[in-house]
């Protein structure tokens, strides 16, 4: 073939874009494929895909998109782990000349992939599916506003995760650190496809994330059963209200500075180069301005979620439930006014410096504030120590620390001292671990038997709850240690053999968490397992305050027979304590929207797009381009997008329902 | 939802709470235009930051036609103008007007498109390209993502023209001709920013 028409068809990828000189990456991909064969196979053997193509991937139910936001969330955190213990075992062994087992080239990529998975394809569709799971139950309705925007954006996050994963096998990923300061990220120092890998992957999800963003707001604002005024909303779904908000406010900044990026690779231009006017600082400036609110998307939910956990576990009305939600609101605002902290040594002088430092601090205050409503929530309460409870108050006594150090590095003449040390990199991991994802675990544990119906095992829980814990502390507190000596961050190896020691502790901690997160797999197989001495056929496992334990476990596709009206805050506690009774007749149609495809195809052709972007196929940028348009536009040409579930069918789930509760007596 | 003292608490809406089908979209479609509105302020802001860096090369002065810029500003305000008729007749329900007012609004934005590559074309042929200066890069980037989005609205606008003449004025497509037109003048107030800190301040220079 010649050699112009291969490279029309291939663009630059070639036999060598592979990294078969990888043996890590090589052995990767062999467990990847089988595994991936082998649950191929599983799933063409069940004859599951009919099954899986019309109950899930085309569904615009939210509860189960939700699901499959956790599932992606759960896959991909074992890649962004994997990531994680490659870093912590390459530091713990390249002392004394020894180079450790990683080249720079695959190092680089390693932390760089690291950051952008955990937050990105981790942390972002946990946090989602959380809030789409949780919000329109919370709220009383029976989905979100807008179902089929919901479903596409979904599988948009998935399309970005599924370009994130092929630069492991196909190419490489950027080098660049997870943010891809310019002029490193510009074509002149980075000319190979990782960055382009980057920039199309977070611009595919990007989309994904502000629709979702937009859809949650709409749903909040609008779809909320009668009698919940604002004020009487349960503080998850307003920390989901505020995050969202963040989410609309702050991923088209993303997108542009992504975009300008991106065309400084692609045409040419001198946005963030070096010469001609260019300015890498304002690409800092820009990214910032998202990623300071980012922080602030990832944690607000999970303040939700120990609200709701501590309130019911205490048995006890939520201790200042105006104050947590000007609390919740005052942090929406202060995020936007932060983010030059990330960058005090850009040297914007003092009075620059002041403003943001001062700003920084101040949002301890709210944050103080929620943590006092929590212990006085607790206060004279008849706790109950479950697993939710558990991982609650592990993260009040760890993110407290995280908090602190924050305020620290707030400082700007300390931050100049610590800035870019591992000190800044244990801050973080203490606040995200320590919140995000203790959280994320209070959540699931906590809402797990309202999804399927059945508890998870307490044992393996509490198993997963020690490790993580000990793992935690023991993984990062060598990370401050060392930070304050000056070890810089993203470094491969050490002169120092005095600081190996330091090293080998946080890979221990890496070894626990390791553990930690085998023992919450193995939690969930085994209380799959055990699902029928396990389960909750009441609905209420935990004596809940809110509507989603209002309705049975899992919820029927329409959630509620009958729109719940609501009188108080805590509606569900309300209306046990006014003696409510199930009504057992009269039930209604119910209005439903219909399960498209459209989402999912969408999402391919974005994935072919970015795929062909990345690799200059322009034929296939092309062709893909005009699918995704002719799609779309096909797409509006469907009107019939509702159904009526018949009254019949209502009639007949409920009382399935009442048979299981007569039967539990 | 009467819920008054002392009465048999009520717990919930006897008939089906019928969200309106599309009730939520006006509130949506608001929130997604302003979060592009957001992606316009951040490519001012680069403007306003690299707007100087000239390095060298031609500057405003050097490059811009107030006279075809006024005329080009005269098709788009225009087009919103007639768009606005096209929404008070699909008020009246008179279907051929609407399409024929949509027929204008959509030349009117073909125009501009036009005349704004012409612009573009001059000016690459005299050497200002996007790679030239900074300023060029984000001249021709804020000015460009506008047009991309006048490109979009008339695809759009031809979209829902054919939807008019197939389905009619029923509910969901006045809805949204109801979501395009605020797109339509949300591109109008963004080009009046431009107008205003590109090529006027831009000849202040």
């Amino acid at each position: 073939m010649p050699d112009s028409l291969t490279k029309f068809i291939f663009g630059r990828l070639t036999w060598e874009s592979l990294p078969l000189h990888e043996p890590i990456v090589v052995a990767t991909f062999v467990a990847v494929a089988l595994g991936g064969i082998a649950l191929l196979g599983v799933i063409t053997y069940f004859k599951l895909w009919g099954y899986l193509w019309r109950e899930w991937f085309t569904s615009v139910d939210h509860k189960k998109i939700g699901i499959m936001y956790m599932v992606l969330g759960l896959v991909m955190l074992l890649r962004g782990f994997s990531d994680a213990v490659m870093m912590r075992l390459q530091q713990a062994i390249a002392f004394n000349g020894s180079e450790g087992y990683l080249n720079s080239h695959h190092y680089d990529q390693i932390f760089t992939a690291h950051g952008v998975i955990m937050i990105f394809f981790v942390a972002m569709p946990f946090v989602t599916g959380l809030m789409n799971f949780v919000v329109p139950l919370q709220i009383g309705a029976r989905d979100v506003s807008f179902p089929f925007l919901n479903n596409f954006s979904f599988w948009m996050t998935v399309g970005g995760a599924i370009l994130v994963m092929a630069s492991l096998f196909v190419g490489e990923f950027a080098r660049t650190g997870w943010l891809a300061y310019p002029p490193l990220s510009g074509i002149g120092y980075s000319p190979d496809v990782g960055v382009d890998y980057y920039i199309w992957a977070l611009q595919v999800a990007g989309v994904g994330t502000t629709l979702s963003g937009i859809n949650l707001i709409c749903t909040i604002i609008k779809m909320r059963a009668p009698g919940m005024t604002m004020m009487r909303m349960p503080v998850f779904t307003w920390t989901s209200l505020c995050t969202n908000v963040l989410i609309v406010a702050s991923f088209p900044v993303l997108t542009a500075v992504l975009s300008l990026l991106a065309l400084d690779r692609y045409v040419g231009t001198n946005f963030f180069t070096n010469d001609f006017g260019g300015n890498p600082m304002m690409y800092v400036n820009l990214i910032w301005i998202w990623g300071h609110p980012e922080v602030y998307i990832l944690i607000l939910p999970l303040f939700g979620v120990f609200s709701e956990v501590t309130s019911t576990f205490s048995g006890k009305r939520l201790f200042g439930y105006t104050s947590m939600v000007y609390a919740t609101v005052v942090i929406t605002i202060l995020s936007y006014l932060v983010w030059l902290h990330h960058f005090f040594t850009m040297g914007s002088g003092a009075s620059v410096n002041s403003f943001f430092g001062i700003t920084t601090m101040i949002i301890s205050i709210p944050t103080g504030a929620k943590i006092f409503n929590w212990l006085f929530t607790m206060y004279r309460g008849r706790i109950r120590f479950e697993l939710p409870m558990m991982w609650t108050v592990a993260f009040m006594l760890t993110f407290v620390v995280g908090g602190m150090t924050g305020v620290l590095l707030a400082v700007p003449p300390a931050d100049f001292v610590l800035h870019n040390s591992l000190f800044l990199i244990a801050h973080f991991h203490n606040v995200i671990i320590g919140g995000v994802l203790f959280g994320l675990f209070a959540g699931i544990a906590y809402w797990w038997p309202k999804a399927f119906g059945f508890k998870l095992d307490p044992f393996w829980g509490k198993v997963s709850f020690w490790c993580w814990v000990a793992g935690f502390w023991f993984a990062f507190t060598p990370l401050y240690i060392l930070g304050l000596m000056g070890v810089t961050r993203r470094m491969r190896v050490f002169d120092d053999p005095s600081l190996q020691i330091w090293f080998v502790i946080a890979a221990f901690g890496a070894v626990l968490i390791a553990c930690g997160i085998a023992a919450f797999l193995i939690q969930i197989f085994v209380s799959i397992r055990r699902r029928e001495a396990l389960a909750d056929p009441t609905g209420d496992p935990w004596d809940g305050r809110t509507l989603e334990w209002s309705t049975s476990s899992p919820p029927p596709a329409y959630n509620f027979a009958f729109t719940p009206i609501v009188r108080d805050n805590d509606a569900w506690f309300d209306m046990k304590k006014a003696g409510y009774i199930r009504p057992l007749s009269g039930f209604k149609p119910i209005h439903m929207p219909s399960n498209t495809g459209t989402g999912v195809i969408l999402a391919a052709f974005s994935v072919a797009l970015g795929f062909g972007l990345i690799w200059y196929i322009w034929w296939l940028a092309a062709l893909s381009f005009v699918c995704l348009i002719a799609t779309a536009i096909g797409h509006t040409f469907n009107y019939h997008r509702d159904f009526h579930i018949p009254a019949a069918v209502v009639a007949e789930t409920e009382e399935a329902r009442t048979t299981l509760l007569v039967a539990q007596g | 939802m009467a819920i008054t003292a002392g009465t048999e608490p009520v717990f919930h809406l006897e008939e089906e709470h019928a969200h309106a089908e599309g009730g939520s979209t006006m509130l949506g479609f608001w929130l997604y235009l302003m979060s592009d509105c957001l992606i316009f302020a951040m490519l001012f802001a680069a403007y306003g930051v690299l707007g100087g860096n000239y390095a060298a090369g031609p500057a405003p002065k050097d490059l811009f036609d107030l006279d075809l810029v006024a005329v080009n500003t005269t098709m788009l305000l225009f087009s919103s103008i007639t768009y606005g008729f096209a929404m008070l007749t699909m008020d009246k329900g008179r279907v051929a007007a609407t399409q024929g007012w949509l027929a204008v609004t959509g030349l009117f934005g073909l125009a501009f498109l036009s005349i704004e590559l012409y612009e573009f074309a001059h000016m690459i042929h005299e050497g200002a390209t996007p790679q030239r200066s900074a300023f060029l890069s984000s001249f021709f980037t804020l000015v460009g993502t506008h047009g991309l989005h006048v490109t979009f609205g008339i695809v759009w606008l031809v979209t829902l023209m054919v939807q008019v003449a197939r389905f009619g004025l029923i509910k969901a497509n006045r809805r949204r001709l109801m979501c395009l037109s605020m797109f339509w003048h949300f591109l109008d107030v963004v080009w009046i920013g431009v107008f205003t800190f590109v090529y006027l301040m831009g000849m202040l220079r």
